[in-house]
């Protein structure tokens, strides 16, 4: 398999992290969707990595993993703290940012 | 080199101005009343005797060039544009002297004629006196025209503050604002021609300017327009037809106020303005002429008008316009000198005319010379100067019109101007009748004039400030001379007038010009044929006042409604100042407000349509950013 197929992998993941980003209508679907778009990201890092025979895209795989499980825990309690004060987690809720 | 003359000069500007701000800025002063009078008039005696000493200085030097003190004011890159500072020479010194000390016995009298009034509001009568003693000095101390014209505003507001001074009287405001219209409407005229004489010379410094003339280095092209522009500034000031109906309004402030006016400020700024561009007004005959014609008809208008008035007052005030009219003939002759000199005695007498005025209105609590009568037995003291007045004021020989008044009459006629000169001659005749009518009906005669027949129609329109005054109409039995503060001024006005009268019998002025001999007996005799006539109509009775009213029927209606001047203004105001300004205020509110509220209007409705766009989903904003990101990369896409 050449370095094509693990590309057209990533972006099919990456595409269908958007689409559930876009339009799922719970927050906790969102985040999920968020967290395909990064996986996809990291496997183009760890293929772009073996074929180049360079470690260095791993090494930043690694480091990427490890930031998204602290982003997933702040994604989640946010989820939480909104849950309390709307009694509500659906993203059709949250309209704050329209001023 | 600074002379003393000069350091002089400047002590008198500034003792006035320094009076001004200590009592301005120090409020317990001011409150006190009395104390910032005697404050006031402290400062007024140093700036007497500055001036005088600085008269004396000038004198002593010898010399006929000006000297000056000045200080840059507005610096620009080729030397300064216009300078502040003092110019000393004959005229200046002198009419300081007048200034100073018509400004100091003003005041001291005011201590007493003002003493009923509260102590604030003295204290800021007191501050305005200051303030108008400055301003008149900075104006005849100019250097410049620029400097002129500063103080000869800062002139016209002292007036009207002064001429309001009982600002809660609906007239008095009126009256002060009318004065400061008018004036201002001929101001308008003298700052255009000001800029316009710069524009044409490139300086606005008077000793500059004068070389500038006398060596025909001016332009005369377009120099008719600027010195009929300077004369319409004096034409404000100075009272002249058609600007004069604003003095006789001018009563209604305190009496002193009225001397001050009348005698060293205000009125005097515009005859003072013309006798100092004098050589200016020499280049264009033609504007000199208007000023001698209209000059003679002011002064005979203002002469049938002041036969008619039954308020003291306004007698006094039609006969200073009158006489305004003689100095602007002289000037408009061309013999300022003429003019100058009658300038300087009418300011004697006419303080001197309406302190004692101020004294009889002080006993008697009323303006009507009906309420008066028989005055000189109760008030002999007030009667005798008021006597030496009128003497002055009719040109009679021994007192001091007589000399400068006949000036005017011989640089008239010398001049080439035969019909105003007999307009002027009428016009003394005129005003020998009735300041004497007033001094037979107050002073001589039964107490309470009789009416005469026909006088309530100018009485009706006249106001008093009776009410100002303790005393009320009726006290007549009781009125006496005034205390010694009162009539000490006016005994030194009159010893003054006295002494001028008298040195000019033993050395006639320094005159320009030859008069015809007949001169002298004709002016004599008509001025006692007035006095006559007075005395044969008011004191005799032989010649009965009804009969007189009604030979004269036609000008004494027209003299009654004041020649329907202040109709046609108020006329001129309805039709054609307030529709202007109508048409202007629609303009502003539906035009130019029109414009900028649609203006407006969209705005905030765009705004509003556009803030609908905003839902504030997060996921809105990814759809826009997925979206946005897609249409980048298209378009790198394409253009590789």
């Amino acid at each position: 398999m050449g370095l094509q197929a693990y590309l057209t992998l990533a972006a099919v993941v990456f595409c269908i992290g958007l689409f559930g980003t876009v339009t799922r209508r719970n927050t906790i679907g969102i985040l999920l969707g968020i967290e395909l778009m990064l996986n996809a990201v990291n496997i183009n890092l760890v293929a772009f990595s073996r074929f180049r025979g360079d470690d260095t895209g791993m090494v930043f795989t690694l480091f990427a993993i490890c930031i998204t499980v602290a982003e997933v825990a702040l994604g989640l309690a946010i989820v939480i703290l909104l849950f309390r004060t709307r009694r509500s987690a659906s993203a059709d809720h949250i309209d704050w940012l329209r001023g | 080199m600074t002379s003393n003359a000069v350091v002089f000069a400047l002590t008198a500007l500034l003792m006035p101005a320094a009076s001004f701000l200590i009592i301005g800025a120090l409020p317990p002063l001011r409150r006190a009343g009395r104390v910032a009078a005697w404050f006031s008039s402290g400062c007024a005696l140093v700036a007497l005797v500055a001036a005088v000493l600085g008269w004396r200085a000038f004198a002593a030097a010898g010399t006929a060039e000006p000297m000056r003190a000045v200080w840059w004011w507005l610096p620009s890159v080729r030397g300064p544009l216009a300078t502040v500072g003092v110019l000393v020479d004959a005229q200046s010194t002198t009419m300081l002297l007048l200034v100073t000390l018509v400004a100091l016995l003003v005041q001291v009298y005011s201590t007493c004629y003002l003493s009923d009034e509260p102590a604030p509001s003295l204290g800021r009568y007191y501050a305005l006196q200051s303030l108008f003693a400055f301003s008149m000095m900075g104006v005849v101390l100019a250097p410049n025209l620029l400097q002129l014209f500063v103080c000869w505003e800062l002139v016209g507001v002292c007036s009207c503050l002064l001429i309001g001074y009982w600002y809660r009287k609906p007239e008095a405001a009126r009256a002060a604002l009318k004065a400061f219209w008018i004036t201002k409407a001929g101001d308008v005229g003298l700052l255009i021609g000001i800029v316009l004489l710069h524009r044409l010379t490139g300086t606005f410094d008077l000793v500059e300017l004068r070389h500038l003339a006398e060596t025909s280095q001016i332009p005369l092209a377009g120099l008719s327009i600027i010195t009929f522009c300077i004369y319409l500034g004096a034409m404000g000031k100075s009272a002249q037809f058609p600007l004069h109906v604003w003095l006789p309004d001018a009563m209604e402030g305190p009496t002193p106020v009225s001397a001050l006016i009348h005698a060293a400020t205000m009125v005097t700024a515009g005859v003072y303005l013309l006798t100092r561009t004098e050589w200016l007004f020499a280049l264009t005959p033609q504007v000199l002429a208007i000023v001698c014609w209209n000059g003679a008809f002011t002064a005979l208008l203002a002469a049938v008008l002041a036969c008619v008035q039954t308020d003291i007052k306004r007698v006094l005030a039609y006969s200073t316009v009158s006489q305004l009219g003689y100095m602007m003939a002289a000037i408009g002759a061309g013999f300022a000198g003429a003019g100058f000199l009658h300038l300087l005695t009418h300011g004697i007498f006419k303080a001197l005319l309406f302190l004692g005025a101020g004294a009889v209105i002080h006993a008697v609590g009323s303006n009507d010379v009906a309420d008066m009568g028989g005055l000189a037995r109760r008030m002999p003291q007030t009667a005798i100067v008021f006597l030496i007045g009128t003497l002055s004021l009719a040109g009679v020989p021994l007192f001091a019109g007589f000399a400068s008044k006949e000036e005017v009459l011989g640089s008239v006629l010398h001049g080439g101007f035969p019909i105003p000169f007999v307009m002027l001659l009428a016009a003394a005749f005129l005003t020998a009748f009735y300041m004497f009518r007033v001094v037979f009906l107050a002073f001589f005669g039964g107490e309470g004039y009789d009416g005469g027949g026909g006088y309530e129609g100018a009485r009706a329109q006249d106001s008093h400030d009776t009410a100002h005054h303790g005393h009320g109409v009726g006290s007549l039995a009781h009125a006496h001379d005034a205390p010694f503060i009162m009539t000490g001024p006016l005994w030194i006005l009159a010893i003054i007038a006295m002494i001028i009268g008298v040195s000019f019998l033993v050395t006639p002025p320094h005159a320009e010009f030859e008069s015809p001999g007949w001169l002298t007996p004709a002016a004599v005799v008509v001025a006692l044929s007035g006095i006559l006539l007075a005395w044969l109509t008011y004191q005799r009775r032989t010649i009965s006042a009804d009969a007189l009213a009604r030979a004269f029927a036609p000008i004494r209606r027209a003299a009654l409604a004041r020649f329907w001047l202040d109709d046609l203004y108020l006329a001129l105001y309805r039709s054609v100042l307030l529709v202007f300004s109508r048409a202007v205020g629609w303009t502003d509110r539906y035009l130019v407000d029109g414009v900028l509220n649609v203006i407006s209007a969209w705005t905030l409705d765009g705004g509003d349509r556009l803030r609908r766009m905003q839902t504030g989903k997060v996921q809105d904003y990814v759809w826009a950013v997925g979206f946005g990101l897609l249409v980048l990369m298209a378009w790198i896409g394409v253009a590789w």
